[in-house]
């Protein structure tokens, strides 16, 4: 658990991060979301002091984060920026061993560690381990940054941009994979972004800031339905607030029970999804079915349409 | 036709037409007789070194396999070699000590010409740095090995050797630790300076600046600068005095050619440091790495090439520099050079430059190849 309280950064006369207070549930993912010097990416490395909080603190569950050195804490916490910052100079396996080296874990355990992770992130080991980072695609250097950050097993994962450099397909590709690895290792995630797509994808809550301030953390339908300021209903998009909304619930959570003709959706296929398809197709409704091939229930056009308003 | 073939053939076949292949000297310093190569060896020598040269002539001209050209290079050095050993053997009196050989113009401007027609060459084949170490260190070899077995004791500049053989050994080790020597101190100076500069951007100017000024002072004149205040420490610390803190000497020459190393070894640290990707440096110290962790393990590497160029520019550099140190005392190959023009005999400046000269491209080469591997490996930008 992430407690940031009071959180404030000054360089001058600027204020750049105003006393800024939220909490992270331990497992969770926040997304923070903002404009170019709102102060996102400054609060962000507050959080593990590569930049040092002019007042206010942070505390690591429960711990003040600067009760040790700065180093020590940031071998604790996974960082991840744009553009990856993967050593050149040195093999993936090097990469990611990276912080378990510094804490001094025994060979045998860092290389098993290297293995599972580039198994994880469906990067061969036998081929990707010994190759240096220019050799790799985009998206897998994007991966192996994720997978050099999560080595030492983290608690707490700081993702800076991570996507920004990646085009819209490996993008998408990245976010299900982020998805999944945090259900898998149950990590503690704070992702800075500008995207709100991605923010809505991502993030079991939403950190909204603008001019230094928080203007609202919430849960991603909250900010839709009840947004606290109205730069945060420009951020989120007057227009495509319905379908933003839509979005966040899945066809599993709304299907109503009974069976239906019309096209199979998958359950974890979102509301939004489900409309498109039955716009593009004409059909009323949808099939909620199973991967096994159990139906789940049905969607109508205008049960989906119910959700979308607030 | 190759372009470059038609100038190099053209110099190489004037040459051998108006100047003389070697020169006859009756002592060290008469201006001598020149003889043309068919004058000094028989009839079939004479018509072999021909036959090769017009060999590596056609190759120049008509080829266009760089390997061919190449070899045909490498035959007409050695057919220019050996006819240049071969003169010295006939034109020596048995057991003569007196009589000089020396290569005449026609052999200087052959041997540059089929030197620059190799070095062509090999550009073209675009060999890997490793292969390029290994072709240096297979002709070092081959012209040692000759050297050995007294293939060219006849020549002038080997009688001048045979002379000053214990010398030249002492004067040549004594060049190469002058040269490294210098070398290694500024290093261990200028990578922090240059981390300095680096890291406190507003100092940079200042160093930079300063060590800009000592670079365009002439390296005589520092000398002179520096036998002052030297002097005056030997005189005041007996101690100095007894570690050979003079002003004359090696101290003064080691002292200028360490400032004069500062600058380039400075100037490329500060700049390959700022080439790094900030993000891997970001990333470093984001994953709990400590400052000098940081520098050792990311920032230095990777700016590993450039600043081994900023070394490999003061290395030759001091390589030519320490011939002037023997003006003042300072020793290294630079005596013979300065022995040989005070003496009007050219042979003995010619012992000294040819050494120098092949040790400063030597220098150049391997620091190249090495700058290359390193390349290569480390800082492609992912």
């Amino acid at each position: 658990m992430i407690t940031v309280e009071k959180l404030t950064k000054r360089y001058g006369e600027t204020t750049v991060v105003d006393e800024v207070s939220f909490t992270v549930e331990r497992g969770s993912i926040t997304v923070i979301v903002g404009t170019s010097g709102s102060g996102k990416s400054t609060l962000l490395r507050m959080i593990n002091r590569l930049i040092e909080p002019s007042s206010g603190r942070v505390l690591l569950d429960g711990r003040d984060t600067r009760s040790e050195p700065a180093h020590l804490l940031r071998r604790r916490i996974g960082y991840v920026i744009q553009g990856h910052g993967l050593f050149p100079h040195r093999t993936v396996a090097e990469n990611i061993a990276t912080v378990p080296r510094l804490l001094g874990w025994q060979e045998a355990r860092i290389e098993a560690r290297v293995r599972e992770l580039l198994t994880v992130f469906s990067l061969d080991p036998a081929v990707y381990a010994q190759a240096l980072p220019h050799q790799l695609s985009g998206g897998q250097q994007q991966r192996v940054g994720v997978a050099r950050a999560l080595a030492a097993e983290p608690v707490v994962l700081l993702m800076d941009e991570p996507f920004g450099a990646l085009d819209p397909i490996i993008r998408a590709k990245a976010q299900d994979d982020l998805l999944d690895i945090q259900g898998r290792f149950g990590t503690t995630v704070v992702l800075v972004t500008h995207d709100m797509d991605e923010a809505f994808r991502l993030g079991d809550r939403v950190a909204v800031m603008s001019g230094g301030k928080l203007l609202q953390y919430d849960r991603p339908a909250e900010l839709l339905v009840h947004p606290a300021d109205p730069f945060v209903s420009r951020m989120t998009g007057l227009a495509e607030r319905a379908m933003r909304l839509l979005s966040l619930i899945t066809a599993g959570e709304a299907a109503l029970p009974g069976a239906a003709e019309g096209p199979a959706v998958a359950p974890t296929a979102t509301l939004r999804e489900v409309l498109s398809e039955l716009v593009w197709s004409g059909a009323d409704a949808a099939r909620v079915v199973d991967a096994d091939g159990t139906v789940r229930g049905r969607l109508t056009v205008a049960a989906i349409l119910a959700r979308g308003a607030p | 036709m190759d372009p470059l073939g038609v100038v190099l053939v053209a110099a190489g076949a004037a040459a051998l037409l108006f100047l003389p292949f070697v020169v006859f000297k009756s002592n060290r310093i008469v201006p001598g007789n020149p003889c043309t190569l068919a004058q000094v060896l028989p009839a079939w020598g004479a018509f072999g070194c021909a036959a090769a040269l017009a060999l590596a002539g056609g190759g120049a001209l008509w080829a266009t396999n760089a390997r061919v050209r190449l070899l045909l290079a490498l035959l007409g050095v050695v057919a220019v070699g050996a006819a240049a050993a071969a003169a010295g053997d006939a034109l020596t009196p048995p057991g003569d000590r007196i009589v000089r050989i020396a290569p005449g113009g026609a052999f200087w401007v052959l041997i540059v010409c089929l030197g620059l027609l190799a070095t062509d060459a090999t550009t073209r084949m675009r060999p890997k740095p490793a292969v390029r170490v290994l072709f240096l260190a297979l002709s070092l070899a081959v012209v040692g090995l000759a050297l050995a077995r007294g293939t060219f004791d006849h020549l002038s500049v080997m009688r001048e050797y045979a002379v000053n053989a214990t010398r030249f050994a002492h004067e040549a080790r004594r060049h190469l630790e002058l040269a490294f020597g210098s070398l290694a101190a500024a290093v261990v100076i200028a990578l922090p300076l240059g981390v300095l500069c680096h890291r406190k951007p507003r100092l940079k100017p200042g160093i930079l600046g300063t060590l800009n000024v000592i670079q365009t002072i002439p390296a005589i004149a520092l000398f002179g600068i520096l036998m002052a205040p030297l002097g005056a420490l030997a005189a005041a610390v007996p101690l100095a005095e007894r570690l050979g803190i003079r002003g004359i000497g090696a101290a003064p020459a080691v002292v200028a050619l360490f400032l004069y190393s500062l600058l380039p070894i400075v100037a490329n640290t500060a700049a390959g440091l700022k080439r790094v990707s900030r993000a891997a440096v970001e990333a470093a110290h984001g994953m709990g790495m400590t400052d000098l962790q940081v520098l050792a393990g990311v920032e230095l590497p990777l700016a590993l090439p450039v600043i081994l160029t900023g070394i490999r520019v003061v290395l030759v550099q001091n390589i030519g520099m320490v011939t002037v140190a023997a003006l003042i005392g300072g020793g290294g190959l630079g005596a013979f050079v300065f022995q040989g023009i005070g003496q009007t005999a050219i042979d003995l400046v010619l012992l000294g430059a040819i050494p120098i000269v092949t040790l400063a491209f030597a220098a150049a080469l391997v620091l190249d190849a090495l700058v290359e591997v390193l390349d290569v490996r480390e800082t492609r930008q992912p």
